[in-house]
């Protein structure tokens, strides 16, 4: 540790203003504050300081995110091994996931750092570090076989439509990440819904070559849902890639097609807990996405005509990005409501909105995405009316006085 | 060009610095609507280009006629007698554009920038003015859309003006169409976008 400050202490001078290599100014300063907390503090107005800084609650979330992404990896070589109707042990099917994906994650970091370093030097400002998680989020919510340029492209369109016009990190009005993956899905829809972008059915650098087996399909099992959605209720089962149906218990569990890691409800509630214990994310906002979810689907179980309103109340949750949407995305602090009693209805909109996506509309057989920017649009309306009813409240007590 | 300074202020004014689309914000519900493909978008230039201005000049003959009470309903006369005689011209040469704009050549009438100038303008000033500004503004316009049509069918659809630009070899290395393009959010962020090369390359329009 003292032998790598020492050398970023020697090599700084390089970098400050007339050093050789001043225009990566801004690359030095957000290595060295992302690998020392900063010594600086702010000089003018009063501000409340706290010891973790902006990179380590991104740290955080990015820890928390690692179960999920693993999980995803061997999910995404599981899928693959299933189609192709083998089974190579353990550590195969994982270095297969870990292929394949990892291209994903590349792409994103090099793309979304590439833009937001350009811009902090070009305006002369400290990097921000909001791209750190969105980085990760992205390959996260795409599926497996979403060709890599066109990720490239939505993580660009992203970057610099819902963040940087708005003025960087922490003033973007959508969650980045779900403005990607929006991106994708309206401009790319056929590689981003159907049965064939879930699964990667060809090999990876080479391994994993096989044909398809006889019976496969990868349709999720809310595609599946849509699918059936017009059928009578009662008649439905969900079934994975060979057609076995699928228990709740395969759902929580996660082994089953869907985006790289919003699969394992397993893996996000170890995130969730990591999230929880370090205050990063707000139990409200999750508690409420969940209740909002429970709380719809219960009552379309009540009219329970078609198959999408019979899914009952638990599957809601553990199928395709409902908990991953409701642990990272809903939880997300400058896109989310701010005042504490905003957190519960914005979550409790966003999980009622999400479930009427699914059950009633024929388009979208995942209604999360669309719920959370519907939502993400209407928390700074959700905090004015907060923060306005309380002036209110303590107007009236002051009064009464 | 016999132009005099005045006559070519008022006719290059609108192209860029007082631009009815990018400066002004007028007429951008017909800049979403008509340019998901370049030829409809030149049509509808042409369209609104050749409304504007004969509408100007005949309302500038008739502007001391008019009495100020009922200058409202002269104007939509005059405008929706021009519009009606572009769609028929347009339905009788130009059948599939004519279909494609469908009711968007009978919502010229509902125009902003029409009624704008008419009433900023054609009302005050004589009619040589008055035709210029109707052609800077209608070309102003024209120029916006046809820019956002240009890049909407590049992206979206790979052709322009019908024919395939984006070679067939890229889609068989795994280029697709962006369908995003296709659809009027896009129009508004490509207008955008124009909005933002162009206040970067003029710094007096930049508001603070």
């Amino acid at each position: 540790m003292k032998a790598l400050r020492n050398y970023l202490d020697k090599i700084k001078p390089h970098f400050e203003e007339g050093g050789k290599l001043a225009m990566l100014r801004s690359v030095f300063e957000g290595m060295e504050t992302f690998l020392f907390v900063s010594n600086e503090t702010s000089k003018s107005g009063v501000h409340i300081h706290d010891s973790i800084d902006a990179k380590r609650t991104m740290t955080a979330v990015i820890i928390a995110l690692l179960p999920a992404l693993l999980f995803g990896m061997y999910n995404t070589g599981y899928q693959h091994y299933l189609a192709i109707g083998s089974a190579p042990g353990f550590w195969a099917t994982f270095v297969y996931g870990l292929l394949a994906v990892l291209p994903i994650v590349a792409v994103s970091y090099i793309v979304g750092l590439g833009i937001e370093f350009t811009v902090a030097q070009w305006k002369k400002e400290e990097i921000q570090e909001g791209f750190l998680v969105s980085g990760i989020l992205i390959p996260l919510i795409v599926p497996v076989d979403t060709p890599l340029w066109m990720i490239a492209v939505a993580t660009a369109f992203a970057v610099i439509f819902a963040k940087e016009v708005f003025g960087g990190t922490g003033y973007n009005i959508f969650n980045v990440a779900l403005v990607t993956r929006a991106f994708l899905f309206f401009a790319y829809p056929s590689a981003m819904s159907g049965d064939r972008v879930f699964v990667r059915t060809g090999s990876t650098f080479g391994i994993g070559e096989g044909a398809v087996v006889d019976g496969f399909s990868g349709a999720t099992p809310l595609g599946q849902i849509n699918i059936a959605s017009n059928e009578l209720a009662g008649s439905f089962h969900a079934v994975d890639a060979l057609g076995n149906p699928l228990s709740s218990w395969d759902l929580f569990v996660g082994l089953i097609p869907g985006s790289i890691g919003e699969t394992s409800a397993i893996a996000i509630l170890i995130g969730a807990a990591i999230l929880l214990f370090t205050g990063v994310a707000s139990w409200k906002t999750m508690l409420s996405v969940f209740a909002g979810g429970v709380f719809t689907a219960a009552v379309f179980n009540l009219i329970g005509t078609t198959v999408a309103m019979s899914v009952s109340p638990l599957d809601h949750l553990l199928l395709g990005g409902f908990a991953f949407g409701a642990v990272f995305m809903a939880t997300d602090p400058v896109t989310s409501a701010r005042t504490e009693t905003g957190k519960y209805i914005f979550g409790f909109l966003t999980g009622v909105v999400a479930i009427v996506i699914r059950t009633l509309n024929p388009g979208y057989p995942e209604g999360m995405m669309l719920a959370i920017l519907l939502m993400n649009i209407f928390a700074p309306l959700i905090d004015y009316y907060v923060v306005e009813s309380n002036i209110k409240r303590r107007m009236k007590r002051a009064v009464a006085k | 060009m016999g132009l005099s300074n005045k006559s070519k202020e008022i006719l290059a004014g609108p192209l860029s610095k007082n631009n009815p689309v990018i400066i002004q914000m007028l007429g951008i519900c017909s800049a979403l609507a008509v340019t998901s493909k370049l030829e409809p978008s030149i049509v509808m230039a042409v369209s609104v280009t050749a409304v504007v201005a004969f509408a100007n000049v005949i309302i500038s003959l008739l502007r001391n006629t008019i009495p100020n009470r009922i200058r409202i309903i002269v104007q939509l006369v005059v405008v929706a007698a021009l519009v009606t005689i572009v769609s028929e011209v347009l339905k009788a040469f130009a059948f599939d554009v004519n279909k494609q704009l469908s009711v968007f050549v009978g919502l010229i009438i509902t125009n902003c920038i029409l009624m704008g100038r008419l009433e900023a303008f054609a009302l005050g000033n004589g009619p040589w003015e008055s035709f210029l500004d109707g052609l800077g503004n209608g070309l102003g316009y024209g120029i916006i859309l046809v820019i956002i049509g240009f890049f909407r069918e590049l992206l979206g659809s790979g052709t322009l003006l019908g024919f395939q630009v984006i070679p067939e070899v890229f889609y068989q290395w795994g280029y697709v169409n962006n369908g995003l393009m296709i659809l009027p959010p896009m129009a508004l962020i490509v207008v955008a976008v124009i909005i933002w090369v162009h206040r970067a390359r003029n710094k007096d329009l930049q508001e603070n």
